[in-house]
């Protein structure tokens, strides 16, 4: 079945996932090159829609836009219309007047992606929606790890650190879940949001049998949520959370979205070390997102009407 | 003293026979076809079936097939005047009520300005004379500017014509400043309404905490943010002698309150709306902003157990908490939408498919409780009894409609409702002894 936006990873199934990810690993090729480009998407614009501060989700797909030869356009809010007290429905609308094939948008609320694809006859690629889903960041992470692993049936994941307000927890208890993984969250129970084992996983509040997990993701921990009282110092939260060569054993893999805080949910002797497939990550994060511009823009032929009307059809990524 | 419910100035008395519906009033016992003959605005004669006859100048309705109910009264709703008349004013939002089978409501102060001093509630009264369509109450603010510090002037509010106080849309946090409104209200008299909510509980909330919250990520509003207050204000106003009546119930922890508050004999009263009747949190799956409310949709086990305290009366009345929003209030991600949904339209409709037709409460229980408002209000009920002012409506049990097809007679279309398909359709609403509403098919065919 072929996709029209990419909104959550709720909304896909296994062998969608597992298609994506065969896609990136062609990709991956390319990346290896002295010329990292194939022309697949020429022709059709890619517009990067940022609501919120962003370094290596937006220029990963910045990246992996320009490497199928798409045309890029970024737009952030700070210093725009948007600044100027423009409603999102209205900056949709004027984007989509430059007929992009794709907007890929990241805003700080909840469903913000879905409202967007009712707005625009362009694809629409979720790059995180308040603290709900993050699916790109989920795919790769499960792409990264079965390049380490192979198959993720019955492997275990502890994810560890602040759950309520992690959209790349969400994502990942689903795109894991779905691969297989038995998946654990782990955090203070005051940043473990209520009914959180309806997404699949299990739930714990300390990490003494953190030696059960096959790999280890890590999350970021913000200083303001010391402000708000979720945890009572970062001293505390480091006594009891903090992944380091104590609590990591060697066989373990570790994992983190970025950017880390030295010191605080990783420490410098685990971020550094070889277990830790966080370069690994970022790497993937190009490829991953190919994939997903790729299967959004070259798989059904554009719609009859609107905006994609005129574009070319895409061809298959010329690899040879 | 001033009557509480501002009448529409210059609305002609209504002289009308409906002729052979069926006519159902469960406070009166009755149920049965007959014939209605309403003249001068009052409810002349009601006799056997076809054995009445317009005289000249009494229009004759045909109600063959047709259902005539006391008309409906909804205790809570906001008009948005003055302030938001882009939203609602007094002329929309009364024509909505209308078109409901509403034959009154009372209207929230928490405009722009709230309605906190006796200068603006007695422009706001003359402003509803001339432009409502229904008899319209209003609720004063219990302390000024809704800031939950000092009261307001009750006792002169309540001469010029408050139905009681409510900060509706905002708690009375302080549980001080509560409890001197309640000794005040010896005074002054008028019921209380309270919205309860503890804002340590629910700050930031959008949604109703539970599975859904946690899968979507959006911060929770947990039931215990409104019950824990229910009880604080049912064991204060117990201490206080005071009446007060709970708004927008949603949760069955706060029906456990209730229920205590009314068995220790309390002057209590408590309404549900007809979202939190019909929808729960799996309705918020995919937040659509239409459906953000507050206090949020909750579980499905609330929605049974609310459906069920409504059944036994725990609930008294049904209150749509008409909450009208403009486009682009709505059309913003579900955290950043404005809360509430309109309801004067279809309350009726919603309710009959869902809960009379799905089997849950009978149709007479249904009608009491959408009636059971004015009481609450301090009102008599509407009655269909000969010598009672004429506030009835005619619908029609069998029509099927689609929620918005016709747009709305709001001047807002945030109807949690639309699209929906409803079984149950008013035709005409006599309100305050006036025609104030007629179908527009309904008219045609009648003509």
């Amino acid at each position: 079945m072929s996709m029209r936006h990419l909104l959550s990873i709720e909304d896909l199934d296994r062998e969608q996932i597992e298609r994506i990810l065969a896609r990136a690993a062609s990709f991956a090729e390319v990346s290896g090159r002295p010329i990292k480009k194939v022309p697949t998407l020429r022709g059709r614009l890619v517009v990067n829609l940022f609501y919120e501060a962003s370094t290596r989700t937006r220029s990963s797909f910045e990246l992996a836009a320009k490497r199928l030869s798409a045309d890029v356009l970024n737009f952030a809010s700070s210093g725009s219309a948007v600044e100027k007290g423009e409603s999102l429905k209205d900056t949709v609308t004027t984007l989509s007047s430059y007929r992009p094939d794709a907007l890929v948008v990241r805003a700080p609320f909840a469903g913000a992606a879905a409202l967007v694809a009712g707005w625009t006859p362009a694809a629409v690629v979720n790059a995180g929606d308040g603290k709900h889903e993050h699916p790109t960041q989920a795919l790769l992470d499960v792409y990264t790890l079965t390049r380490r692993l192979g198959t993720l049936e019955g492997r275990s994941v502890w994810i560890v650190g602040d759950v309520l307000h992690s959209r790349v927890a969400r994502s990942g208890v689903l795109a894991l879940r779905r691969m297989g993984a038995e998946v654990t969250v782990c955090g203070p129970p005051t940043l473990i949001p209520r009914g959180i084992e309806a997404l699949g996983c299990a739930v714990r509040h300390d990490l003494s049998d953190l030696g059960e997990a096959h790999v280890v993701y890590a999350l970021r921990m913000q200083n303001e949520r010391m402000s708000e009282s979720f945890v009572p110092s970062l001293r505390e939260y480091v006594a009891h959370y903090q992944i380091n060569a104590r609590r990591l054993s060697p066989r373990q893999l570790l994992m983190h979205p970025g950017p880390v805080n030295r010191g605080v949910e990783l420490s410098s002797d685990v971020t550094d070390s070889p277990q830790a497939l966080i370069s690994e990550q970022v790497e993937a994060g190009v490829v991953v997102r190919m994939a997903v511009l790729f299967e959004l823009l070259s798989g059904a032929a554009p719609e009859p009407s609107g905006a994609a009307a005129q574009a070319r059809p895409a061809t298959e990524p010329q690899l040879a | 003293m001033s009557t509480p419910l501002v009448a529409p100035a210059g609305a002609l008395p209504a002289d009308l026979l409906v002729r052979q519906a069926r006519v159902l009033d469960p406070r009166a016992g009755r149920d049965g076809e007959a014939d209605v003959l309403v003249q001068g605005g009052e409810i002349a004669e009601i006799g056997a079936s076809g054995a009445l006859s317009p005289s000249p100048g009494t229009e004759l309705i045909e109600g063959e097939g047709r259902t005539l109910l006391p008309a409906f009264f909804d205790c809570h709703v906001h008009l948005r005047t003055p302030g938001q008349e882009h939203k609602e004013d007094l002329d929309t939002g009364t024509r909505a009520a209308a078109a409901g089978g509403f034959c009154g409501v009372v209207a929230m102060p928490n405009t722009a300005p709230p309605v906190d001093s006796p200068e603006l509630l007695r422009s706001l009264r003359e402003t509803a004379a001339a432009q409502a369509r229904v008899p319209v109450g209003f609720l004063a603010a219990i302390t000024r500017e809704l800031a939950g510090q000092e009261l307001t002037d009750m006792a002169e509010l309540s001469d010029l014509g408050a139905l009681g106080f409510t900060d509706d849309g905002l708690p009375v946090v302080s549980a001080g400043v509560l409890r001197r409104a309640m000794q005040y209200q010896r005074l002054a008299g008028g019921v209380l309404a309270l919205h309860e909510e503890d804002p340590a509980l629910s700050a930031g909330g959008a949604l109703h905490e539970g599975p859904v919250s946690a899968l979507l990520g959006v911060r929770g509003v947990p039931s215990l943010a409104e019950s824990t207050m229910v009880a604080r204000d049912a064991a204060l106003a117990a201490y206080e002698g005071a009446r007060v009546h709970i708004q927008h119930v949603s949760c069955a922890q706060s029906l456990d309150a209730v229920a205590a508050a009314k068995a220790d004999g309390g002057a209590l009263t408590a309404e549900v709306t007809p979202h939190h009747l019909l929808l729960c949190e799996e309705d918020v799956r995919d937040l659509d902003p239409r459906v953000k409310t507050n206090p949020p949709l909750r579980g499905a086990e609330d929605r049974r157990a609310l459906v069920e305290a409504l059944r036994d009366g725990t609930l008294d009345c049904i209150a749509t908490d008409h909450a009208p929003h403009a486009r682009e209030d709505k059309e913003v991600p579900f955290e950043q939408a404005a809360m509430g949904t309109t309801g004067l339209e279809t309350a009726f409709a919603a309710l009959h498919t869902e809960l009379v037709l799905g089997g849950a409460l009978e149709l007479g229980t249904l009608v009491e409780r959408l009636t059971a408002g004015a009481a609450v209000m301090g009102l008599a009920m509407p009655r269909l009894a000969p010598g009672e002012p004429a506030n009835l409506t005619l619908v029609d049990l069998e029509a099927e409609w689609q929620v918005g097809e016709e747009g709305y007679e709001s001047r807002s279309e945030n109807c949690c409702f639309a699209g929906r398909r409803v079984t149950g359709r008013v035709l005409l609403t006599v309100a305050g002894g006036a025609v104030a509403y007629r179908q527009r098919q309904f008219a045609l065919s009648a003509a």
